[in-house]
């Protein structure tokens, strides 16, 4: 029997040799390479905020107040700024995150092609290039300069920095969804506002909450707004975010890196270290949110 | 074979323009759902279907078949103003739905297409539990009564013969089920809002031929209640569910080449299968193209 079919020639399944197949392995090797080449910063500087500041963290670290900076590590914490960054991001998304997606929702449903539609569209895509640096100038000349350094001004120029980005991210998600699914909802008689907020937005939901929570984590690292309009430099908290200077871990961060004390240093860390963990919190959150909103979706 | 070099002006009409054809079925004919007469679908500067007089009949499956591009579509969809949502669609012509102008002033669109429903090519449940996909008609027309919604999930989905194969899994999502089910979904979330009219394009293109034969057994079942149109490019199917075709053709203007959509021929699908009267009819039928 086996030898009956020994005649046959064995059909040759491997990929022929040369050019091609050079090519396919230099590729592969390249984007091999790159990977490595990407992960090796972002390693270093995980593993050397973590080994600085891990020790310093505890409780009453994140909690008490500011030290003068001559201080050794073992005394005082972060407490003001850690609540200042919680108070200004929030006041920053509550403002910023509706107010881009409903700006998506005008652009991508509403707007369609006209050239109102088209002249929002651009200027949202000109802010995302806007240096937060000239943002925080902005809130500076426009609210500070009346009303003094306050949480709430540091929220203005983190919202104007969010909002391009939660404009941008949340239109990609809403023009994502199938036209099939809208035509679905009309030919059941639905409005065009019902078909949006029943059908559209749930179906881009996913997409556009961890959209929005990247550009939360990008603004709750931004420094150099902040100057211009919170302050910082104070020792104690600043419960009320609408008057009064505030600080926050990115100030804190910087302040303290410049200082020539060991003790202020190590505390500087540790607040670096803090506001990573927030980052991934929120990053993590995100993909929560977003499982739990997509999950009809599959 | 006709020649292919025609032009619009010496068009055949179907039958005299103020006069649309009703060739009689057997027994009564139902009561005029939509009066169409010389209807022509523009989208932007392109016309995409010229002078189309047809009238629909109540209770009654209506095939429109014809070769890609002949216009089956765009009339269909004009039938429930989906063709409002492309813009630069615009509608001329006389066209009456049970006496009313559908494009007479102050007709909301949203106002037609809860009495005049459609499923798609494509099914296209929403991301949604198959249970909201349901019920998302009901409430968007105000219906809140938990028991109520319950009832009509229920009933719905039964005349969609789909009950049995979901009764369990209702909150599970619309878009876990197989092509044929997803249809059938689709379907069930259409008569869920009770509609006098269903509009159907070309509903099982996408789907196996056992789920296509379960959608058509539902069309018959559905016929009882409800008026059906159904586009569609299997002429077995026509011949298998309609009691009417209509047969569009793509007319090809001689010296410009401009390409528009003209209703042939309609009448009984019997007669239009086995007797037609217009060559380009009989081409098609028979499989000699279109």
């Amino acid at each position: 029997m086996a030898a009956d079919t020994g005649q046959q020639r064995k059909a040759d399944l491997r990929e022929p040799a040369g050019w091609r197949r050079a090519k396919n392995r230099i590729a592969t090797i390249l984007m091999v390479l790159s990977f490595v080449v990407v992960i090796i910063p972002l390693g270093f500087v995980l593993v050397t905020v973590v080994a600085k500041g891990a020790s310093i963290i505890s409780w009453s670290f994140l909690t008490s107040s500011i030290p003068p900076a001559v201080l050794p590590a073992n005394f005082g914490g972060i407490g003001p700024a850690v609540l200042g960054t919680i108070e200004i991001v929030a006041l920053a998304t509550v403002m910023a995150v509706p107010l881009g997606i409903l700006g998506a929702i005008y652009l991508n449903e509403y707007g369609g092609n006209g050239l109102l539609a088209r002249f929002i569209g651009f200027l949202s895509d000109v802010m995302t290039g806007v240096p937060s640096i000239i943002m925080g100038l902005f809130i500076y000349s426009l609210w500070v300069v009346h009303f003094g350094y306050s949480g709430l001004a540091g929220a203005f120029a983190l919202g104007c920095l969010m909002l391009p980005v939660v404009i941008r991210s949340s239109y990609e998600m809403l023009r994502l969804v199938p036209n099939t699914l809208r035509e679905g909802a009309y030919a059941l008689g639905a409005t065009k506002a019902r078909v949006t907020m029943t059908v559209v937005l749930p179906a881009a939901l996913g997409g556009i909450v961890s959209g929005s929570l990247l550009a939360v984590a990008r603004a709750a690292g931004e420094t150099a707004p902040l100057i211009f309009t919170i302050l910082g430099g104070l020792l104690s908290a600043n419960t009320n975010p609408f008057s009064g200077a505030n600080t926050a871990l990115p100030l804190q961060i910087f302040s303290n890196a410049s200082q020539p004390y060991t003790g202020a240093q190590a505390r500087g860390w540790g607040a670096a270290l803090t506001l990573i963990a927030i980052a991934f919190i929120l990053m993590i959150v995100a993909r929560i949110v977003t499982a739990r909103f997509s999950r009809y979706s599959r | 074979m006709e020649e292919p070099q025609q032009t619009v002006t010496n068009l055949p009409r179907p039958a005299s323009a103020s006069q649309p054809p009703r060739t009689q079925l057997d027994g009564p004919v139902g009561e005029t759902i939509f009066d169409v007469r010389n209807v022509s679908i523009w989208y932007g500067a392109f016309k995409a279907v010229t002078d189309v007089s047809l009238a629909i009949h109540e209770n009654e499956i209506t095939a429109f078949i014809g070769s890609s591009g002949s216009g089956k579509t765009t009339v269909l969809r004009s039938f429930n103003r989906m063709n409002d949502l492309v813009p630069g669609a615009r509608v001329d012509g006389e066209m009456n739905y049970r006496g009313q102008a559908l494009y007479g002033g102050g007709v909301s669109p949203t106002a037609v297409r809860r009495r005049i429903g459609m499923v798609f090519q494509k099914p296209n449940p929403f991301p949604k539990s198959i249970y909201d996909n349901v019920a998302y008609g009901p409430r968007i027309n105000g219906e809140r009564n938990k028991a109520k919604l319950n009832e009509i999930v229920e009933r719905s989905l039964r005349q969609a013969a789909l009950w049995d194969e979901v009764k369990n899994r209702l909150n599970t999502s619309g878009l876990s089920l197989s092509g044929g089910q997803a249809q059938r979904l689709c379907i069930a979330r259409t008569i869920a809002v009770e509609p006098d009219v269903v509009l159907m394009d070309e509903p099982a293109s996408a789907l196996d031929p056992i789920a296509t034969g379960k959608i058509e057994d539902l069309m018959r079942e559905l016929k009882s209640q409800y008026t059906i149109i159904i586009v569609t490019h299997n002429m077995q199917q026509a011949t298998r569910v309609s009691d009417r075709t209509a047969f569009f053709s793509v007319l090809t203007e001689g010296d410009s080449d401009t390409r528009t959509g003209v209703l042939v021929e309609y009448g009984p699908t019997e007669q239009i299968f086995q007797d037609p009267t217009d060559p380009r009819t009989q081409a098609y039928v028979t499989g000699r193209m279109g």
